[in-house]
């Protein structure tokens, strides 16, 4: 999808603002919301689609967040129907707890290797695989498992997005993307997984030939829209 | 017995130098990944002149110390959440390569925490029974991938319960997994369904061991 077409011919994916860069996310909608710990999580685009408004959604996530931030804000605004998550539970998570224990929140625990191969199968177009995760496991208790060789295997499905949400450092007008060390985590997955991919950069966006081809990790055409959000100066080093 | 009912004689090893066994069976050249808890004491017993490559599963092979005050970068950090840095010749990668590489049979060998460990070499480790707030990491996908998973813990449960045992009663996080098992009294490997006692602690007697190991335990002479 081209949500940001430039003038003239010219292709510019640039969001003004980040309200701007989560406009038209409908309720229901399945969420993938970049992200491991505190590293790489599109805080500014969450806060936005905190106050953009929509409700009743799916967020597929790593973790559930820690204090107010990040996949926090959502589920403490009620807007969290269901939580496809491999880590919810850390120290801070206090939100997750509350609506996971108060019930308003579904949670499907995925291992982690299983839940990043589920959303990078969704971006290539590989409705099902098999995998040797869990099988045996109360996680993967009846299911479609498969013997091949001397193995069993479970049987995973794919997990599409209609939205993605990741941060990355650099990006120019036509969605290429870079990171900036472990940051990077589901960013190039998640990117290629959804119908519509925003991401949140450090710092502003370039033109096209400013980024190195050689360092380019996720290319613009699994990218919808990117906004600048600069990162406040005592934490970027 | 003194008493806490150990016998006087016995001498268990601290945890640092059960971390220092795990290390001294790392080759130069591994590529190992260290699980959260007692796994991240062994990278620091790794002699500095080694040459050990330390996978992290969000994305990073040659994770190196923490770093020093004020050197933290909060985009680069272990799989454990906490600061890292990242060795010379080290790189990234997304979380879906660090798993590509553990599920691929690429890491040598992987270094685990554990709840209990059955003699068939079944592994919990990543929930309690009756657990309210479930939540899994990588803990599985270590365990079925790795191409050695050896485990570190102490040898008993706070409350004295074995944690090896015969059969797991908590969740299980995958079977037939653990070759080796590095406790404070002993180091055992897993063969042929029994635990077979590689090494033992200063002072410990087979009749001690057996009676704080369940399942069925060789002492070879």
């Amino acid at each position: 999808m081209s949500a940001c077409g430039g003038r003239g011919g010219t292709i510019d994916k640039r969001a003004r603002t980040a309200r701007e860069a989560v406009a038209g996310v409908r309720d229901d909608a399945t969420i993938l919301v970049g992200g491991f710990g505190e590293s790489g999580v599109p805080c500014a685009l969450i806060d936005a689609l905190v106050d953009q408004g929509a409700t009743n959604l799916t967020v597929v996530a790593n973790n559930a967040g820690s204090g107010e931030r990040g996949v926090a804000a959502l589920l403490r605004a009620g807007r969290v129907r269901r939580l496809i998550c491999s880590y919810p539970r850390s120290s801070g998570s206090v939100w997750f707890e509350r609506r996971y224990t108060e019930g308003t929140v579904e949670l499907e625990v995925v291992p982690q290797g299983t839940l990043s191969e589920r959303i990078r199968a969704a971006g290539a177009g590989i409705p099902a695989f098999y995998t040797p995760t869990g099988v045996g496991t109360e996680l993967c208790a009846g299911r479609e498992t498969r013997r091949f060789g001397e193995r069993d295997y479970v049987l995973e499905r794919a997990l599409p997005g209609d939205v993605a949400l990741i941060r990355a450092r650099r990006a120019d007008r036509w969605g290429n993307l870079v990171y900036h060390c472990v940051a990077r985590n589901y960013g190039p997955t998640m990117a290629a997984a959804a119908a519509l991919t925003v991401a949140e950069v450090d710092d502003p966006i370039a033109e096209p030939g400013d980024l190195d081809p050689e360092h380019i990790v996720t290319p613009g055409i699994y990218v919808d829209r990117v906004v600048h959000v600069p990162v406040p100066s005592p934490v970027r080093p | 017995m003194s008493g806490n009912g150990r016998p006087a004689g016995l001498r268990p090893w601290s945890l640092d130098e059960v971390a220092s066994h795990v290390a001294r069976d790392l080759p130069a050249g591994a590529y190992v990944n260290i699980g959260i808890g007692l796994p991240t004491l062994v990278p620091r017993q790794i002699p500095a002149s080694r040459e050990v490559v330390l996978h992290s599963e969000n994305g990073m092979l040659g994770i190196g110390p923490p770093p020093g005050p004020g050197s933290a970068d909060p985009d680069l950090i272990d799989a454990g959440k906490n600061p890292a840095s990242l060795v010379p010749g080290g790189s990234y990668f997304s979380h879906n390569e660090a798993f590509a590489m553990i599920t691929g049979g690429h890491l040598d060998v992987t270094v685990l925490g554990a709840f209990q460990v059955s003699q068939s070499g079944d592994l919990a480790n990543w929930a309690m029974p009756g657990h309210k707030l479930p939540a899994v990491g990588g803990a599985m996908d270590l365990a079925v991938g790795a191409r050695r998973v050896v485990v570190v813990t102490r040898h008993t449960a706070r409350n004295g319960e074995p944690k090896l045992v015969s059969a797991c009663s908590y969740p299980l996080t995958a079977r037939g997994v653990v070759q080796r098992v590095y406790t404070d009294l002993a180091t055992i490997d897993i063969r042929d369904d029994r635990f077979v006692v590689a090494e033992a602690a200063p002072g410990l007697e087979p009749c001690y061991l057996r009676k704080v190991t369940g399942g069925e335990l060789v002492w070879p002479s």
